[in-house]
């Protein structure tokens, strides 16, 4: 927990927000353009990779298929108090998302002392990535 | 040097903006005015009694028992679907934090340029394209962000809702994304039952008509008077909410939200069209109201500790090259983040022994919002 507790301590240079992609409609999907302030700080392809994925997850999330139509179903007939006893699909792939923000941050964020925020804690509008600043961390 | 903390538990909801009222720990979400809903209730479970109790046992006897037990079947749905749609979050998208809100202004700012003094700045219009259509994103003045599309801001909740229908005082709470199919699906149960006892009123008339002739029939039926106000409450509510179910199958079919309707947004003018449309009325049905359930946005139920701490020193005082707001700063981004009761870092309280801390007496706030 060393890297955590280390840039807990560090002061916010700056804070980043990628923006939702709508060219698909409404589905959840995040810019995969890297924003200029991260330059410095990851790779370009490594933070690509992380918000490809992401999208992917959401987007497994989302999908209509014969699953999301047996579920839906389902609920509709036990006039959804399945739910009460069921975790729905989607609250499984949140929570699929929350563990790989997490694993992102413990392995490739930290380090580099950025922090990626769960886009869910935003209403899926961002994905807020908060800068620290360099110097905190070499103490 | 010594250091007090004090730290009291503040649950998420009850710090949240937005003019809402929450019960049972937060799972619960309504509007402010529930008078109207509360008459909802009333008529429902008023009718449903009237007929249960006086109908029913003529009913049952005389015709079929199966006719009580569906109506009881039916009863259930409805008042299943009505609560699940006034208690559930509509969709509502949490506001900007003052980071988010200062990010997007000097975006704005940025694309505006230099507005010359004295006239007024653009209007805060962001435009995408969705399958080949420009669809514009209103700027939210409350909640300092630019709604995404299909959003809207309900002026009653005071909340920017996802895919925003309609304000329905009957159930007391927003129609959006996340309960639209339970509002819908209550006005379609809610139509077969008011068919149902309606018919059924008329059947009991008719079959003590038969035997015994239509005015003392009329005299016989116990409670006659209340009897007369509830089968007129069904006739009008027959009317009205048949007539809603109507209208928002054709909306579903369409993928159109009522407010969407209202404003014209896709009535084909400008060959303007509806972008989420799948040109297709199964397709469409199946995304409204077969799709994934969506979650809430944001935690509602998480603690969220509130810390005041105050440190005082003898010792010389340390040049400090952070100023109280990067600590606050800090501290404002820790309690953000960890939102589980359960996981909530050992780190999270901000360090008070630090030299790079404040040394002066400070309370820092939770000032996550």
């Amino acid at each position: 927990m060393r890297p955590f507790k280390l840039w807990q301590q560090a002061a916010i240079a700056a804070k980043v927000f990628i923006q939702r992609d709508y060219t698909n409609g409404t589905v959840c999907q995040f810019q995969t353009k890297f924003p200029s302030e991260l330059e410095t700080r990851i790779d370009k392809q490594q933070f690509e990779e992380t918000v490809r994925m992401l999208n992917n997850l959401y987007a497994e999330a989302e999908k209509l298929g014969s699953h999301s139509y047996i579920e839906g179903c389902l609920a509709c007939l036990t006039a959804y108090t399945v739910f009460l006893c069921m975790e729905t699909h989607y609250e499984k792939v949140l929570k699929k998302i929350a563990k790989y923000v997490q694993e992102q941050n413990d392995k490739v964020y930290a380090p580099r002392g950025l922090l990626l925020t769960d886009p869910i804690e935003r209403g899926l509008r961002v994905i807020e990535v908060t800068i620290f600043e360099e110097r905190s961390l070499t103490r | 040097m010594s250091a007090v903390m004090i730290s009291r538990k503040v649950r998420k909801w009850e710090k949240l903006p937005g003019k809402n009222t929450f019960c049972c720990d937060g799972r619960v979400m309504m509007a402010r005015q529930k008078g109207v809903f509360y008459l909802t209730l009333f008529l429902i479970i008023g009718t449903c009694a009237l007929f249960f109790g006086f109908e029913c046992p003529y009913l049952a006897v005389h015709l079929s028992a199966a006719i009580p037990v569906f109506a009881a079947v039916l009863f259930l749905f409805v008042m299943a679907m009505l609560l699940r749609t006034s208690f559930s979050d509509p969709g509502v998208l949490p506001r900007a934090l003052p980071e988010e809100a200062t990010f997007i202004e000097m975006e704005i700012e940025a694309a505006n340029g230099n507005v010359p003094s004295g006239q007024r700045p653009p209007p805060r219009i962001r435009n995408i394209e969705i399958n080949n259509q420009i669809v514009k994103l209103k700027y939210c003045y409350t909640c300092k962000i630019f709604r995404p599309p299909r959003a809207s801001h309900c002026s009653i909740c005071d909340n920017c809702v996802d895919r925003f229908d309609h304000h329905c005082p009957w159930v007391g709470n927003c129609v959006g994304k996340r309960n639209y199919r339970y509002f819908y699906l209550f006005t379609l149960s809610l139509s077969l039952l008011t068919i149902y006892i309606f018919t059924f009123d008329i059947v009991h008339v008719v079959m003590r008509s038969v035997e015994d002739g239509f005015l003392s029939a009329l005299k016989e039926t116990p409670g006659t008077y209340p009897f007369f106000f509830f089968v007129l409450v069904c006739f009008f509510t027959l009317w009205s909410v048949v007539g809603l179910t109507g209208f928002h199958t054709y909306l579903i079919s369409l993928n159109q939200t009522t407010n969407e309707d209202i404003k014209g947004s896709w009535s084909g003018k400008n060959r303007v069209q509806n972008p989420y449309s799948h040109k297709n009325i199964f397709k469409n049905c199946c995304e409204v109201l077969c799709g994934p359930a969506y979650p809430r946005y944001g935690p509602r139920r998480c603690v969220l500790p509130q810390i005041f701490h105050v440190q005082k020193t003898t010792a010389p005082l340390i040049p400090n090259e952070h100023t109280p707001d990067d600590a606050k700063a800090s501290i404002g981004v820790s309690a953000e983040q960890s939102c589980s009761p359960e996981d909530l870092p050992p780190s999270f309280i901000p360090p008070l022994a630090s030299p790079e801390t404040d040394a002066e007496a400070s309370v820092a706030k939770d000032n996550s919002h």
